[in-house]
């Protein structure tokens, strides 16, 4: 039986400060405006961001400012993309602690060298102090797919294509900027925040005539040892899809590099793709689901699913899955 | 509301510095001891939940992901908190809210910090741009608010070395405790160097390498356990901005709503009376009579007499921090869950040397930022 779902969404492609308040306060009105709701009726707020992208510790603490949260608020924040804390909101429905939830993220990418940052994200002991920045990374993870023969450097191309109408032979013609990456595989870093708007029982129908039902959310971490695992392989999104249910519909990846959108389409059985726009650090996942549940919420779809990736070599993988009543 | 329950704890052995061990091998000690203390295996865990202060505090982004094989998680849901100082006791509240949710049977819930691989003062002075600097630390940036509180209730100078006398012989019960100090006196607390007026040295907490770690499991789970288990009663979170136009950095609104909200659905309408024992978040002596005021187990200029009074000794009416607290053993981001645990160590009988006898519902008690994030618990010998 569904309980939860989504009745608003709102995001924004840039982000003034590293602070987020500036870029969060017409995102939230957004998305409240969307569900139907104002801020005095949210009873958690949950958000998604990272101190390390902000250069600084506590950088959630600012953001705050953001909601007006006097008198006090149930607020909670995970240091991941804001997608897990729309899966910690959405279980705060579940205990019946909260009837709605406004789930945020934000991140300032622009700030630092994000693929120089995303570094230390590994092993500190005995991998990042080599400074191996995310791109090679990637590198070694497209290179290991396609000696293994999945896929081609021209199958690469086509992804990109798709987004931007490139002529694929034409960039097959660019350098490579990490052998086999060429530009085109890097997904374009924004700035950005998203939010999303949680209900459950109820207060779902009272909000929106098509809310998008959570049939399904599940997430799972794999080993983060770059020899630990078969890079070629995603089984953490394979687990959380099949814990999510995940079936033939639209899907919304997170994908912050060609190959691994291929690599997660093989991992998840899926061919229906709906458009996404860049990474945006710390949102972008939240961004999928949001995207997918407007694709319900607007008529266009009965089903979708939205997806997020984390950590280098798409470590950890979540997978939403939304219907229509 | 589905019931859960604490099957076991685990905390490491606190020092400044575990140059033994790796950040892996600082969890895995507390780890290894819930698991055993759980009487249960890896086998059982569903899903973990780690928490941690800010990343810069051992320069690593987002640790959880190169801890996640030696955390247990790799295949496994794991969710990362981050809320500040309170976040040892999100940590336990986000397991809870698994377990409570009806999607698993048995969580694990770490939390840590190595401050020994970073430098903490660092990473609370890089100045972000288009703030005002404060650049005080947290004992110059709490100070004022402790003067603000003796001011308002005339409340004598000798309260906090009281509370620090306490704690610190209490700590020298608990084997885990960073600091073990049974020799202290009043005399040599008020001796001890001024570091933020009206904050001595002997009156702050350590800097602490540890990590503490507890099983939570849902009503089948905790009835399949032979040894006592903590059932959880309440749980409750509340946020406010740092700065507001009338905000009391004494007694915060945002605790005090958290703790009337944990009270409610806890069914305690006397805490004083009916709770048995209190964890609470003291990093400074003085803040025990200050959150003592703002939970709500005395009235606001009450708490600095219960203090003088001896009544939250171990023997007293409400013993506050038997462990030692905040006061002997400070790994930031396990410091919210080692209050936790405590508490519920408490209700279990587990407590070794530092037991109060017969306590059979305890308040665990986290807060974070500039006093605006906090998060409780009620844990009991019976739901």
């Amino acid at each position: 039986m569904n309980t939860v779902a989504v009745i608003g969404f709102a995001q924004s492609n840039q982000s003034l400060t590293t602070s987020g308040v500036e870029t969060l306060v017409p995102v939230f009105e957004e998305a409240l405006r969307d569900a139907g709701l104002g801020r005095r009726e949210i009873d958690f707020w949950c958000s998604g961001s990272s101190d390390y992208l902000a250069g600084r510790a506590f950088s959630f603490v600012n953001a705050v400012d953001a909601i007006g949260a006097v008198p006090p608020i149930s607020e909670s924040h995970v240091e991941m993309d804001a997608a897990w804390a729309l899966y910690e909101a959405y279980l705060k429905i579940l205990t019946g602690e909260a009837e709605t939830a406004l789930v945020y993220g934000f991140g300032k990418a622009s700030a630092g060298d994000l693929h120089r940052v995303l570094a230390l994200q590994l092993d500190p002991y005995t991998v990042a102090p080599l400074w191996p920045d995310a791109v090679s990374i990637a590198a070694l993870q497209a290179r290991l797919a396609l000696e293994a023969g999945l896929f081609t450097e021209r199958d690469m191309a086509a992804v990109a294509a798709r987004g931007s109408g490139g002529d694929v032979e034409e960039m097959l013609g660019h350098p490579y900027i990490s052998d086999p990456l060429r530009n085109h595989d890097v997904a374009r870093v924004d700035d950005g925040a998203a939010a999303v708007v949680l209900a459950g029982g109820d207060r779902v129908g009272r909000q929106r005539d098509r809310p998008a039902w959570i049939s399904g959310i599940a997430h799972r971490i794999d080993p983060q040892g770059l020899g630990e695992r078969d890079l070629t392989t995603v089984p953490s999104a394979a687990l959380a899809a099949a814990d999510a249910g995940l079936d033939d519909c639209p899907v919304a990846l997170h994908a912050p590099f060609t190959h691994q959108e291929l690599l997660l389409r093989r991992a998840l059985s899926i061919s229906d793709m709906l458009p996404t726009g860049g990474n945006a650090m710390f949102s972008a996942g939240l961004s999928r689901i949001g995207a997918a549940a407007t694709e319900i919420m607007s008529g266009r779809a009965r089903r979708a699913a939205g997806h997020a990736t984390s950590g280098p070599a798409l470590q950890q993988n979540l997978v939403c899955v939304m219907e229509a009543a | 509301m589905r019931r859960a329950a604490v099957l076991g704890t685990g905390q490491t052995d606190h020092r400044t510095r575990r140059t033994d061990v790796s950040m892996a091998g600082l969890c895995r000690e507390a780890i290894d001891r819930a698991l055993a203390d759980a009487g249960t295996d890896w086998s059982q865990i569903d899903a973990v939940v780690l928490g941690k202060a800010p990343d810069l505090f051992e320069g690593v982004m987002m640790p959880e992901l190169f801890l996640a094989q030696a955390i247990g998680a790799a295949g496994k849901p794991l969710l990362r908190v981050h809320t500040a100082g309170s976040v040892g006791g999100a940590t336990a509240i986000v397991a809870t809210s698994l377990i409570r949710a009806g999607v698993h049977r048995r969580v694990l819930a770490v939390a840590f910090e190595k401050q020994s691989e970073s430098n903490a003062m660092w990473a609370l002075s890089i100045q972000p741009p288009f703030t005002a600097p404060i650049g005080a630390g947290a004992g110059g940036y709490f100070a004022p608010h402790i003067r603000s509180y003796i001011r308002r209730f005339d409340a004598p100078s000798h309260i906090g070395a009281l509370v620090a006398v306490k704690d610190r012989r209490n700590g020298a019960l608990n084997p885990h405790a960073h600091l073990r100090q049974p020799e202290i006196t009043l005399e040599s607390v008020q001796a001890s160097p001024m570091l933020w007026d009206p904050i001595r040295y002997d009156e702050t907490c350590p800097s602490s390498d540890g990590a503490c770690a507890i099983v939570l499991g849902d009503q089948a789970a905790a009835e399949s356990c032979d040894r006592q288990v903590a059932w959880i009663r309440a749980t409750a979170m509340r946020t406010e901005p740092t700065f507001y136009s009338g905000k009391d950095h004494v007694n915060p609104r945002a605790g005090f709503e958290a703790a009337q909200a944990l009270w409610t659905v806890a069914g305690i309408k006397d805490p004083l009376a009916e709770i048995d024992t209190a964890e609470l978040y003291v990093p400074f002596s003085w803040f025990e009579p200050m959150w003592l005021e703002n939970v709500g187990f005395v009235g606001p200029g009450e708490g600095w007499k219960l203090v003088e009074s001896g009544e939250t000794r171990i023997g007293g009416t409400l013993p506050v921090n038997p462990s030692g607290g905040v006061l002997c053993s400070n790994p930031i981001g396990a410091s919210g869950l080692l209050r936790f645990a405590e508490a519920a160590m408490q209700v279990m009988g587990r407590a070794g040397e530092h037991q109060v006898a017969g306590a059979s519902t305890a308040l665990g008690h986290a807060y974070g930022g500039g006093s605006q994030f906090f998060s409780m618990w009620v844990v009991g010998r019976t739901p």
